[in-house]
């Protein structure tokens, strides 16, 4: 098929066939990182300017072994310490950064809707690496490769998701993703973090864990983003890990075969136990690696065709 | 032990039950209710022309310990409880310390079961020393064995941060209770603002600072789905916000207490500080008001707010006085006022002090169903008698009802089929 996008801003713009052909194409070109020399002369000549308004590890560098792989070359763009600290707007920071050559944005912002700001604004493809509380559709993406690695089909898989569901983007993105893709989502945690609605984007809200994890195909649980709320919306860490956590007598009510995954970074003891540092049913390194291929997918399919 | 309850008036709302006949409890559960029952070894008691009923249950008392253990402990309040037919209390946290944590709520059952009388039902701090800034650990509290959430004589100021307590309720279905009132309107006041507070040159408390704490609980309610109830109404128009509300499906409920529908404002007249109430009395129409809030639906429970004080407390200038008046052992006589009255029947008066708070706060008790814990109360609507400072079993005496002659008086209490308190022979 010919992938058509100009931009990945969010999850519900892509189609299931769109989503299905990234997946075949990061699970192709995951076999370079294998190489034992990790590279490829896909994107000679193009670059890649990486705009992060907000801290990032993962994200950040997971992009950046994905455009060194395909030998792009790359800017690296953080807010602190450039102009935009001497009060630059947005649009001026990426149309100075576009007037230096950039084929592609992958934008970290702050604030909901800035990287589809920027798409409408600059005739540069782009890709949204989160975006306030919004999407996170690199994530979801390697969540579903992940996934789809393990248990092949999304199809009437239960995936259970815990956590801060109101204030992560991840969430918002991974929801739409194993809905589109024909799973079933549960969410749960303190409902202080839980969408308003019983029924949000499709997910079924519980208010009860046991009921989210009972028979859960895959185990999500997500960060406890303290920076984020501006107040505390729970009464105490510990109250948090007691009730909300996941540990092995909470996991043991999912099916045995389930997957447990985090986006991290992981509060240890918080939203999991440090008993299942090693357990056999993680996969949250496997969602480090398939990030790297998911981003080369999405960097190749932007890029490659021109 | 089997105890046998004969010939009494057995009155169930629960089950919608109203006929003469006969009690069997066994094994500390209700085991049948029948015209006539005869049961081998079990102790009889003679019930003839009283009134037999589900065991009452107090959702709002103040048992002062621990801390102030000189007005009141648990085991002289639970004492008051039962001699006043009340099977069951909820204990609200204001405490000192206040029952913002675990160990708090374990202490006060550990001296609950020590007592052996009434029930206890912890109701926890909704925030850390009912400061309105930090959520307590709901979770924590009801592993704990608190029933219910409430700053008790606090609202909690912040609608933000009540909306989250709404919400994070919602994963341990403990109920919130709110003291509706607007601290802005009503601080440095002590007594109803119109007539009282002009007739004594006090600062008053406006009935509408109570309406617009009132509706902002009610539309938070609404934003939330979760529902709260509100304690204490004294106003026709929190009466008027709660009606409107339940008329469109918002979950609300309500409690009302006893001296709010049998006293008004000219109780404090000549600065009776044992009618110094928080909520003040209110006028005529405020209580006329709460009797056909409690006759229609619109309140669900009477609550006592029973407040013990010391003559510390009271003895002194009315400004200085604290709050509070004691009910546990007026609420029924007062309540049966009304009955008689007719502005609600004797069924309904056992809906509003017992089944309702049961159901409000998801305990046991309510009702006399086969199997149910034997909570059951047994009182005499026409016995009279005068309520006097030896007559009360509270450890504290500061009740503006002192002095009244009442109509009604619980004879039996019942908890889990042994007999807690007898005014039989």
């Amino acid at each position: 098929m010919e992938f058509r996008k100009k931009h990945i801003l969010d999850i519900a713009s892509l189609a299931p066939e769109e989503i299905t052909f990234i997946l075949d194409t990061a699970e192709a070109l995951k076999e370079v990182l294998e190489r034992p020399i990790p590279k490829v002369p896909t994107l000679r000549g193009k670059i890649v300017a990486h705009l992060f308004f907000e801290p990032s590890t993962r994200t950040r560098l997971s992009f950046e072994r994905a455009a060194k792989t395909l030998s792009a070359d790359i800017f690296n763009f953080t807010a602190r310490m450039s102009s935009v600290e001497k009060g630059e707007s947005l649009l001026d920071t990426v149309l100075n950064i576009k007037a230096m050559g950039a084929d592609l944005f992958v934008i970290r912002h702050p604030n909901a809707g800035a990287p589809h700001f920027i798409a409408e604004n600059i005739k540069t493809r782009v890709i949204n690496a989160g975006d306030g509380f919004n999407a996170h559709p690199t994530q979801a993406l390697l969540d579903l490769l992940t996934v789809r690695e393990k248990k092949g089909d999304f199809k009437g898989l239960k995936v259970a998701i815990i956590g801060d569901i109101r204030h992560s983007r991840v969430a918002h993105s991974d929801i739409v993703a194993f809905r589109k893709m024909g799973a079933e989502v549960f969410v749960s945690g303190p409902a202080t973090m839980l969408p308003p609605e019983r029924e949000a984007l499709g997910a079924r809200v519980c208010y009860q864990l046991e009921e989210a994890l009972k028979d859960a195909d895959v185990v999500m649980a997500l960060r406890v983003q303290k920076e984020r709320h501006g107040r505390a919306l729970f009464p105490s860490v510990r109250e948090y890990a007691r009730y909300f956590g996941i540990n092995q007598e909470r996991l043991s009510l999912a099916k045995e075969d389930c997957l447990l995954m985090h986006p991290g970074p992981i509060n240890w003891g918080v939203e999991l136990s440090p008993e299942l540092e090693n357990d056999p049913r993680s996969v949250i390194l496997t969602q480090v690696t398939n990030g790297v291929a998911v981003r080369m997918a999405l960097l190749v399919l932007l890029l490659g065709g021109e | 032990m089997k105890l046998l309850l004969k010939g009494g008036r057995i009155i169930d709302p629960s089950q919608k039950i109203d006929l003469n006949g006969d009690l069997l409890i066994a094994e500390g559960k209700i085991k049948e209710i029948a015209p006539e029952i005869h049961a081998e070894s079990a102790k009889i008691i003679n019930c003839q022309g009283l009134i037999v009923c589900p065991g009452l249950i107090d959702m709002h008392v103040h048992l002062r310990e621990p801390g102030e253990e000189w007005k009141e402990t648990i085991a002289t309040g639970t004492l008051s409880a039962v001699a006043g037919g009340f099977c069951a209390v909820a204990c609200m946290p204001n405490t000192k310390p206040p029952n913002d944590n675990a160990e708090v709520t374990r202490f006060i059952l550990k001296k609950a079961a020590e007592a052996n009388l009434a029930r206890v039902f912890p109701v926890a701090c909704i925030t850390k020393a009912q400061k309105g800034e930090e959520l307590t650990e709901f979770g924590e509290l009801k592993d704990a064995g608190a029933v219910a959430l409430s700053d008790d004589g606090y609202p909690v100021p912040d609608a933000g941060l009540m909306r989250l307590a709404l919400e994070y309720a919602k994963n341990f279905d403990l109920p919130i209770i709110s003291h509706s009132e607007e601290l802005s309107l009503s601080q440095g006041g002590h007594v109803n603002e119109g007539l009282a507070s002009a007739k004594l040159g006090l600062k008053g408390i406006p009935r509408e600072g109570e309406a617009i704490a009132i509706f902002r609980e009610v539309m938070l309610a609404k934003l939330t789905g979760y529902p709260v109830h509100i304690a204490h109404v004294s106003t026709r128009l929190g009466v008027e916000i709660i009606r409107a509300a339940k008329a469109q499906g918002i979950p609300v409920t309500a409690e009302t207490a006893p001296h709010y529908f049998s006293l008004t404002e000219e109780a404090t007249f000549g600065y009776r500080t044992n009618a110094k109430v928080n909520p003040p009395l209110r006028t005529d129409e405020d209580r006329e008001a709460i009797c056909q809030a409690l006759a229609d639906g619109t309140i669900d429970a009477i609550a006592t707010d029973h407040a013990p004080h010391s003559p510390l407390e009271k003895v002194c200038e009315f400004e200085k006085a604290a709050c509070g008046l004691i009910g546990l052992e007026t609420a029924l006589p007062l309540a049966l006022r009304l009955v008689r009255e007719k502005v609600f029947s004797l069924s309904r008066m056992i809906e509003l002090m017992s089944l309702n708070p049961a159901r409000i706060l998801k305990i046991s008790g309510g009702t006399l169903k086969p199997e149910a814990p034997a909570d059951v109360t047994v009182f005499d609507p026409e016995k009279r008698w005068v309520v006097t400072e030896d007559a009360l079993h509270s450890k504290s005496k500061n009740s503006p009802f002192l002095g009244w002659e009442m109509q009604g008086q619980a004879l039996l209490t019942i908890v889990a089929g042994e007999i807690k308190f007898s005014r039989l022979n």
